[in-house]
């Protein structure tokens, strides 16, 4: 490869780099944005003038159309795309990363071995010989297995997204063993296939990764979503840097390894939310420990529409705790619209987000940016905890398990020891649900039957429409 | 026919008619609280209880009865002693004591450390007595210690005072006018009343020493803006929350800083209290000569004893040195409405443990630590010291239990921190070591760029995540151009067919990714106004 490529692919890392850096605050995240278009396009440029010069008319054609269906469909996908719905889009977009991935890996074992059989005609990348063919092979397998793993839990993460698989995890007896067992037969089938590459040892791997994808996600519960889709995001990375190590492709390592270790973060920061191990969420869900949680008994009160639009209107501070539900419900417009409201009226409204609020990491800032709520108020856990004692209203809406006082105070509980909001601290808590059901944990929420908190029960997005509508009355009158 | 309070243990009694809580007048002239608030009363209607209030209990701390009646109490003039449950401020004399029903019950502050005959008195009236100032240090009784509250609302107060009677600003100012150092002051002593009083002091710009035996207060007296002067004596940690009676050593090196001190400082604050005991001696009549002409001292101590040599309870002195000597005793009773709110507040949260049913109905439950410490007499008995409860905040408690487990955890432990990382950098060594150059190279970038990547990626804002989600999305597309590359030099039509299908994938990815992100981008908004 001629160094002028090389050079090109040294700026688009840097400016992949540059462009993540610039995520990081929202006053530089649009040009971070453009940052990471500006690399992508210097390495598909200078890939592109390196491939035309050596491939066959046939090839061009083919990458031509490719590209243009593509970039097609991947606009056609953002455009219409809901906010809610970003976390199957992701998913499914991870899938992609790792089907391409064990694509290339066959691939490069074709390419070596069809140069191979036709004694060296294939050109300059199939002369290989000795050890570094061993290590070639090796890298293939890595390859293929860490694309089939990402590929098809990608698939069985969307599927469960998007609500066309029971999110309910899967649990096959000795699922543990079964997961073990893949890696260590998988890395049995590496060390034969290194020593006789065979076409059908790769065929097996692939499918036994292929396996390993669906029970490793399937096995998973819906709750648990953040942390699978950022584990993806970062198999999707590795996935990357391995067909990099394969093809010997420096900028394919430097972006896999960005894009992994980026991933590998935003699971850690969901485990620690979630004061769990990261062996332990792909172990499986919560179903297994919970026993020994205190049993929790008691009345809790039910309040009308009217009665939380009352209490908002005398309201000097309001914070609003959203969650999955309110997603679901895509209650997220008339809840900002429910902000605009008291904040006109000179009331403080601020959101407290739990790190795993949602199915995705940062989903619920995504949703209320869709309906205008400003990032400013828009807090997090850490940030709004020590105000909630001084708060006179929490509304919280399709949230449970995050704002569940067992948690901090019963150490038999099975999330004992996750932080969670402390809403339980503020003078009045409403609670938006549909019943009385347990959160995904499958634990008791003795936060409802506090004395300083009030259900409303129903469909969150209808409920707050009608506090939306008693307001009205009560600010015209007030 | 009337009630008497329940035993917990008892079998409930069939009666449902609601008990009548009364809140009575203080007694004593100089008492300006009053036992609740219309605020309070209202929420204790809500408990379920009928409430009375004496008129005008309410009028010198600005509640009139008004107030209290639209509350949902009902007003009666003359005394209310007759009540099921009387809740005062003060303890009554002993004429008022005779004029109690048996078995119904008092709530005040009782001081049974100090007065045992009126303890005895109570008993043989027949009184269930609960002691608000006899309320347990625990972290659960935290909301019912009225000791706490007032002490609070003192140490703030002492403050005002001493700034009241002290010459000049507190806090240090350039005027044009000339230079204002600012006031130096010294809270002796860190407990609930001395944290007050050094965070009042702050806020209003003086430098803030204190001092206090107990070392683990340092924090706190920093978390308030306040520098901790230690006396470096060997000094046990205190076990049940109050400071204990000091060594001989210790008392020797606090008397040096205390003398230090007084010459240097403008306003002196004294708190130190030991409970049942007259209150120690800590600033001597030549510390107070030595301070400069206008500096102030509040001796919250005055009342037991005095923390300060020439101080009289509830006067104000001047020596002839022209320093001030502060010892009102009713510092907490001067903020009168803030001091009737908290003790409102505490008796309430009382009300709320010892009325489990929410139905009106005061039950003694005398297993329950809290309910057992306040409850100084009841059914004819005096009970009086309760049994020891050992606070849970006792930091070096047990060293000597467990110092071989602890010693070991800690030998142990380095080694076993430092296992993995060591075992990765030599696997990684091994692998780099043996491994063909251009390997080498391509792990060494590897390596670098995920390290790069942690730490990029550790300063993202949380509301990002999602667009960093999607972003890494689209790049981790880059697989594409090894697609590209295959296409180029792939010869078989398998190789070129199953290249474009990785192209075509892996181009969605970096065009929807991308787009979505813009398009996720565009929709975060400030809060129009700011900048």
């Amino acid at each position: 490869m001629q160094t002028w490529t090389t050079a090109a692919y040294l700026i688009a890392a840097l400016l992949f780099v540059v462009s993540l850096a610039g995520l990081s605050r929202h006053e530089t995240s649009r040009s971070g944005v453009v940052f990471g278009i500006a690399g992508m396009t210097i390495a598909l440029v200078a890939t592109a003038i390196v491939a035309f010069g050596s491939a066959s008319g046939l090839g061009i054609t083919l990458l031509l159309v490719a590209l243009v269906i593509g970039a097609a469909i991947g606009l056609w996908r953002a455009r219409v795309v809901e906010m809610t719905g970003m976390p199957e889009l992701i998913a499914l977009m991870h899938s992609f990363v790792g089907l391409a991935a064990v694509l290339v890996g066959w691939n490069g074992y074709l390419e070596v071995e069809g140069g191979a059989a036709e004694g060296g005609a294939g050109g300059e990348a199939t002369e290989l010989s000795g050890s570094l063919l061993g290590i070639h092979h090796a890298e293939v397998a890595i390859g293929v297995f860490i694309g089939a793993v990402t590929f098809t839990g990608s698939i069985i993460a969307y599927l469960k997204l998007s609500a066309k698989m029971k999110s309910a995890p899967l649990m096959l007896p000795g699922k543990n063993v079964l997961n073990l067992g893949a890696l260590v037969v998988f890395a049995a089938f590496t060390v034969w296939f290194v020593i006789t590459p065979q076409l059908w040892i790769l065929a097996v791997l692939t499918v036994l990764a292929l396996l390993l994808g669906v029970h490793l996600v399937a096995s998973i519960g819906g709750g648990d979503m953040p942390v699978v889709v950022s584990m993806l995001n970062s198999y999707s990375g590795w996935a990357a840097a391995a067909s990099g190590f394969l093809l010997g492709n420096d900028l394919l390592i430097i972006t896999g390894a960005l894009v992994g270790s980026s991933g590998a973060y935003l699971s850690y920061i969901m485990c620690k939310a979630m004061n769990r191990s990261f062996v332990s969420v792909i172990a499986g869900g919560f179903g297994a420990t919970a026993t020994s949680a205190a049993a929790v008994e008691g009345e809790h009160r039910e309040v009308n529409a009217a009665g939380v639009a009352e209490l908002l209107a005398d309201a000097r501070s309001v914070v609003i705790t959203p969650g999955y539900g309110m997603a679901v419900a895509q209650a997220q417009y008339p809840v900002a619209e429910l902000t605009r409201k008291l904040r006109d009226a000179g009331v403080e409204v601020r959101f407290g987000v739990h790190p795993v609020a949602g199915r995705l990491p940062g989903h619920m800032n995504v949703l209320l940016a869709e309906a205008q709520v400003p990032y400013d108020i828009v807090l997090e856990m850490d940030e709004i905890n020590d105000d909630l004692a001084s708060t006179d209203v929490v509304l919280v809406i399709g949230a449970n398990d995050t704002v569940n006082p067992a948690a901090s105070e019963d150490p038999g509980s099975p999330i004992a020891g996750m932080p969670v909001l402390t809403v339980w601290e503020a003078k009045d808590v409403i609670v938006f649900k549909r019943s009385m059901a347990t959160g995904y944990a499958g634990v008791q929420n003795p936060l409802f039957f506090r004395d300083n908190t009030q259900m409303l029960f129903g469909d969150a997005k209808a409920r707050v429409e009608d506090i939306l509508a008693e307001l009205g009355a009560h600010v015209r009158t007030g | 026919m009337r009630d008497t309070i329940q035993d917990a243990e008892s079998p409930p009694s069939a009666a449902t008619v609601p008990m009548r809580i009364a809140v009575a007048s203080e007694s004593a002239k100089s008492e300006t609280r009053v036992a609740m608030s219309p605020e309070t009363v209202g929420k204790v209607v809500a408990l379920g209880y009928d409430v009375t209030v004496q008129s005008g209990a309410g009028a010198p701390a600005g509640f009139d009865d008004a107030a209290y009646a639209e509350a949902g109490a009902e007003v009666v003039d003359g005394p209310v002693w007759d009540a099921d449950v009387v809740v005062m401020i003060n303890a009554p004399g002993p004429e008022e004591i005779g004029k109690f029903r048996s078995g119904s019950a008092l709530i005040a502050m009782l001081a049974p450390r100090f007065s045992e005959e009126r303890t005895a008195a109570l008993a043989a009236q027949g009184v269930t007595a609960l002691s608000m100032d006899a309320v347990p240090r625990i972290s659960r009784a935290q909301s019912m210690d009225v000791l706490s509250s007032m002490a609070n609302i003192a140490g703030y107060r002492a403050v005002i005072e001493a700034a009241h009677a002290f010459g000049r600003f507190f806090t240090g100012q350039v005027t044009a006018a000339g230079k204002v150092p600012p006031a130096k002051v010294l809270v002796a002593g860190a407990g609930v009343a001395g944290l007050a009083a050094i965070a009042a002091a702050n806020s209003l710009g003086a430098i803030v020493r204190a001092t206090d035996p107990r070392a683990e207060v340092a924090d706190q007296v920093k978390s308030l803006g306040g520098e901790y002067l230690a006396v470096e004596v060997e000094q046990e940690a205190s076990t049940d929350g109050y400071a204990k009676a000091t060594s001989e050593a210790y008392d020797k090196r606090a008397a040096e800083i205390y003398s230090e001190q007084a010459a240097d400082v403008d306003i002196i604050v004294t708190t130190a209290l030991i409970p049942g005991r007259p209150a120690p001696r800590l600033i001597t009549a030549a510390d107070v000569a030595s301070m400069r002409p206008g500096s102030v001292l509040v001796d919250m101590a005055a009342a037991q004893g005095g923390n300060v040599e020439g101080s009289v309870a509830g006067e104000v002195v001047t020596t002839e040195h022209g320093v001030t000597i502060i010892g009102y005793t009713d510092l907490a009773a001067r903020l009168p409405a803030q001091a009737s709110q908290l003790y409102g507040t505490n008796v309430l949260n009382l009300l709320k443990l010892m009325t489990p049913g929410k139905d009106g109905r005061l039950t003694l439950d005398l297993d329950d630590t809290v309910v057992r410490g306040l409850t100084i007499a009841h059914g004819g008995e005096v009970l009086w010291p309760p049994p020891a409860v050992s606070v849970s905040a006792a930091p070096a408690a047990q060293p000597a239990a467990a110092p071989a487990p602890v010693k070991e955890e800690k030998e142990r432990s380095p080694l076993a921190k430092a296992l993995p990382p060591v075992i990765g950098a030599v696997a990684l060594f091994l692998v780099t070591a043996f491994a063909p150059a251009e390997l080498a190279g391509h792990l060494t970038v590897f390596v670098l760029a995920i390290v790069i990547g942690f730490y990029v990626i550790g300063n993202v804002h949380h509301a990002l995540h999602t667009p960093l989600m999607s972003v890494t999305n689209a790049i981790s597309g880059i697989i594409v151009v090894g697609a590209i590359l295959q296409i180029g030099t792939g010869g078989s039509g398998l190789v070129l067919g199953l290249a474009a299908a990785a192209t075509l994938l892996a181009f969605i990815n970096i065009v929807g990714g991308f787009a979505v992100t813009r398009r996720m981008l565009s929709m975060f908004s400030r809060s129009p106004g700011r900048s």
